[in-house]
Parts: C-alpha cells; structure tokens; sequence
C-alpha cells in the first residue's frame, strides 16, 4: 500500500468552519433581511434552500459522470470513489429539491404535486440515481460495482438532458424565476440572497464530497489491511515450525 | 470473421433457438394480451374515448414484454454460460452486444405485430392513412429501448438481484422513449397534423443513435473481467 490517505486536518477545520459560519449567515439573510415576497408570504423563503440544492443535485450528476469517465479511462479506483460520493451527494440534494418542492407548491399552487415538467423530470432524476446506487450495492465485487457503476453513470449524463428536454416538450407550468424577461425578474436583494445561499451549498457539497472520499480511502485500507492480516494469520504459524 | 457478420451470427442463433423452443415469444404474447385485458376491465372504453389511453396502454405492455423479454434472453446466456464462449473468442464484444440489440429488436417488434391488431379488435379503434408511420415510431422507439435495455440487463442479470434490478434502471432511462412513442401514436390516432409529430420522431431517432453508439463504446467495460 503505497497510497496514504491524506492528513490536510488544517483544511478540513477550515472548511468546516466556513461552511458553519456562511451556513448561519444564510439562515439569518434568509429569515431577518431580505424582503418577503408579497403574494407567497413566508413559504417563499423556501427557494433560497430549493434552488441551491437543485444546483448541487445537478452538479452531483455532472462530477459523477466526469469521475466515471476518468475512471474508465485511467482506471485507477479513486476517481470511482469520487464519482461513487458525488452520486450519493447528488441523491441527497436531489431528496431535498423533492421535499422541498412540495411544501412551497402546497400553498401556492394549492397541490402538493402535479405532473408539472420539472417535478417530473426531477423525479426520474432521482429514480436513475437511486437505480444507481442500488444497481453498485448489487454487483458481486468493489471492482465489478466500479466498471458498471460507470457505465451507468455516462449513459444516465447523456440521458438526463434529453429527459428534461423531452418532459419540457411534453407539457409546462414551472415558475421561471431566474429567466424570466420583462417585469417578472429577481428583486436585487432575493438575487443576492439566492447567490450567497448557493455559494453556501457548494461550499458544503465540496466539503461532504471531500469527507465522503477521505471515508472511502480509509474503509478501501481498512479491507486491503484485513485481507493481509487474514492472509498472514492463515500461512504464519501454521507454515513455519 | 467480419464486425457485422459477428452480430448478424448472433442475432440469428437467438433467432434459431426462439423458433426451435417457441417459449419466448408464446408467452410474452399471452402476458401482453392479459394486460390489455386488465386494463380492458379498469377502464370502461365505451365511456373513455380510447385515443386519449390507449398509446398510453399499448406502451406500458410493450415496455412490460420488452423488459420481459431482453431480460430472459440475458438470463439464458447467464445460464448456459453462453456468454462466456463467445466473449472468449477473439471477437469484439460490442459486435455481440449489436446482434442481442437486434435479436431483441426483432422479438418485441414481434409482439408489437400481433398486439397492435388484436388490441385494434379489443378497443375498436383505427389507425387510417397514418399506419406506416405509426410502423414507423414503434420500430424507432424499439431499436432504443432494446438498446439501452441489452447495456443494461447485461449488468442486472449478473448481479443477485436480478430481474428485479432491470426495470429500476431501464424504465426511468427509456422516459424520452415513452413520451415519444405516446405523443407520437396519439396525434396519429387523432388524425393531427403531421408536424405534430416530426419533432417526437426525431427525438426518438436522436435517442437511438447517441445510446446505440454509446452502449457500443461502453460495452467492452460491462463485460471484461
């Protein structure tokens, strides 16, 4: 084993630190100073955490992809851990967008769910991801998981695009807030609050994503350690008088 | 021996031994004809116009036999270690993914052939001067689910969980596929205009052609060991 898993605790504090302390920013921008909208009421506030985590849950797909086709290409196992977390992290973010989504639609649209485009969409997104996931805990061995897992994941790149454009096609009603032309726009204060939540969500997306890898290293020792130590204990002793 | 040669070789051994056993195809037809009838009792069609459920119904028995379908053909080349034989000859793998691709084609396409007819004598509908396209969009969209289906059951059927795991990932991925085939067969049952339905067509083409050119390229990572 000549790889070690890195140490970088100065880092990680760091990290951790300012995820903390921009995550309590975010809190207190969101419910003490930007102004509320006037027809959602307080309900609207939801979107400073819906949208970043949409965000996050897109950018778990892209990086998963990307990891999976270095892995593919170098076929050394930690871009599978990388793509491995960034699959798991955007299954989170997308469990958040579904759950957050509903409690603003309830009130404002008056339904909890409907077959509207991006809530369709989202919801294939999270099934291909959950099938995903199920798919690696599936396979016979770390390496099989890994191959299959990557495949997986470039099909599932090329596909979500092609999802969304053809859900899209096939009906819309989604608020297109932060697109929208003519007197519709984002207030400058929403705009801003909206950017320092998402700079927030990706700063705790890199830091879960690094402890998520940091986590992988470590149980991938751990196995190759017990394996050895098996081995060792089977031949020792027994082997040599 | 010639790349597409290989693939024809395939397809056509999966042809033979369908034609010989007869098991396949027999009972996808008759489990696709049990599902037309139980959505035949759920919904009562002398008050529900059926363009507006029936390409929505026809696609769910063809998803259902097609998943039924590429699954099996996979779980017999598990079984008799097929796969192994021929992944040891010193042939490329994709040019046997594309003959599984074709064989699969063919058998739903099959049961589309027979279940498209009966349902016309079940639900009483026509298609009129548009048949050749609606031909058209269930071959389409065929040639892609089969597509993405074989990639993808060459995994599941290798795993423990089995058939169970091939809907799970096939269904969410074959979305496009079946809006298109839906929207497609229900402006044509609907007599609308044919701009309509150039845009799913092509959607489903596109479809076809990035996951089929994908799945060759990745097809060699899902089987080496």
């Amino acid at each position: 084993m000549d790889r070690t898993v890195p140490d970088r605790a100065g880092w990680q504090h760091a990290h951790f630190a300012a995820v903390a302390l921009l995550m309590t920013a975010s809190v207190v921008v969101v419910f003490g100073v930007v102004p509320g909208e006037r027809t959602m009421g307080v309900v609207q506030r939801i979107f400073y955490f819906h949208v970043p985590s949409a965000l996050c849950a897109f950018l778990g797909v892209g990086l998963c992809a990307a990891f999976s086709a270095l892995y593919l290409w170098r076929k050394d196992d930690r871009w599978d851990l990388l793509a491995h977390a960034s699959a798991e992290l955007a299954t989170l973010f997308c469990t958040i967008v579904l759950v957050t989504g509903p409690i603003w639609a309830r009130p404002v649209w008056g339904v909890w769910w409907t077959g509207e485009v991006r809530l369709t969409s989202t919801l294939v997104l999270w099934l291909i991801l959950v099938g995903y996931l199920v798919l690696r805990s599936s396979a016979e061995n770390a390496d099989q998981a890994a191959r299959w897992g990557a495949v997986v994941a470039i099909i599932a790149a090329l596909d979500i695009p092609i999802i969304y454009k053809s859900v899209e096609w096939w009906r819309g009603l989604h608020p297109r807030v932060l697109r929208a032309t003519g007197g519709q726009g984002l207030d400058p204060a929403m705009e801003k609050t909206l950017l320092l939540c998402s700079v927030t969500f990706f700063l705790l997306f890199a830091y879960l994503l690094g402890q998520r890898y940091r986590l992988g290293l470590l149980a991938r020792d751990v196995e190759v350690l017990t394996h050895a130590a098996r081995r060792a204990a089977a031949s020792g002793p027994g082997a040599q008088p | 021996m010639n790349y597409w040669r290989i693939a024809a070789l395939v397809a056509l051994r999966d042809i033979r031994s369908e034609l010989r056993s007869r098991e396949q195809i027999a009972t996808l037809l008759f489990f696709s004809l049990l599902v037309l009838v139980v959505f035949n009792f759920a919904f009562d069609f002398t008050v529900i116009d059926f363009v507006a459920l029936g390409p929505g119904i026809l696609w769910v028995v063809f998803s259902f036999a097609g998943v039924l379908s590429i699954s099996r053909s996979f779980q017999q080349e598990r079984e008799e270690d097929r796969m192994q034989g021929v992944l040891l000859a010193p042939v490329d793998p994709s040019a046997f993914f594309l003959g599984k691709v074709a064989a699969n084609t063919l058998f739903i396409a099959a049961v589309e052939a027979i279940v498209v007819p009966l349902s016309i004598l079940l639900f009483n509908f026509r298609f009129g001067p548009a048949v050749g396209l609606v031909i058209l969009a269930l071959a389409l969209n065929t040639i892609g689910f089969a597509a993405v289906g074989s990639l993808f059951a060459c995994m599941t059927t290798r795993t423990r969980r089995g058939e169970l795991l091939l809907p799970l990932l096939l269904f969410p991925a074959a979305v496009p596929l079946a809006l298109a085939a839906v929207k497609t067969t229900g402006h044509l049952l609907a007599g609308r205009p044919l701009e309509r339905v150039t845009g799913w067509l092509g959607l489903s083409a596109a479809y076809d052609l990035i996951f089929l050119a994908a799945a060759v390229l990745l097809f060699d990572h899902v089987v080496e060991e």
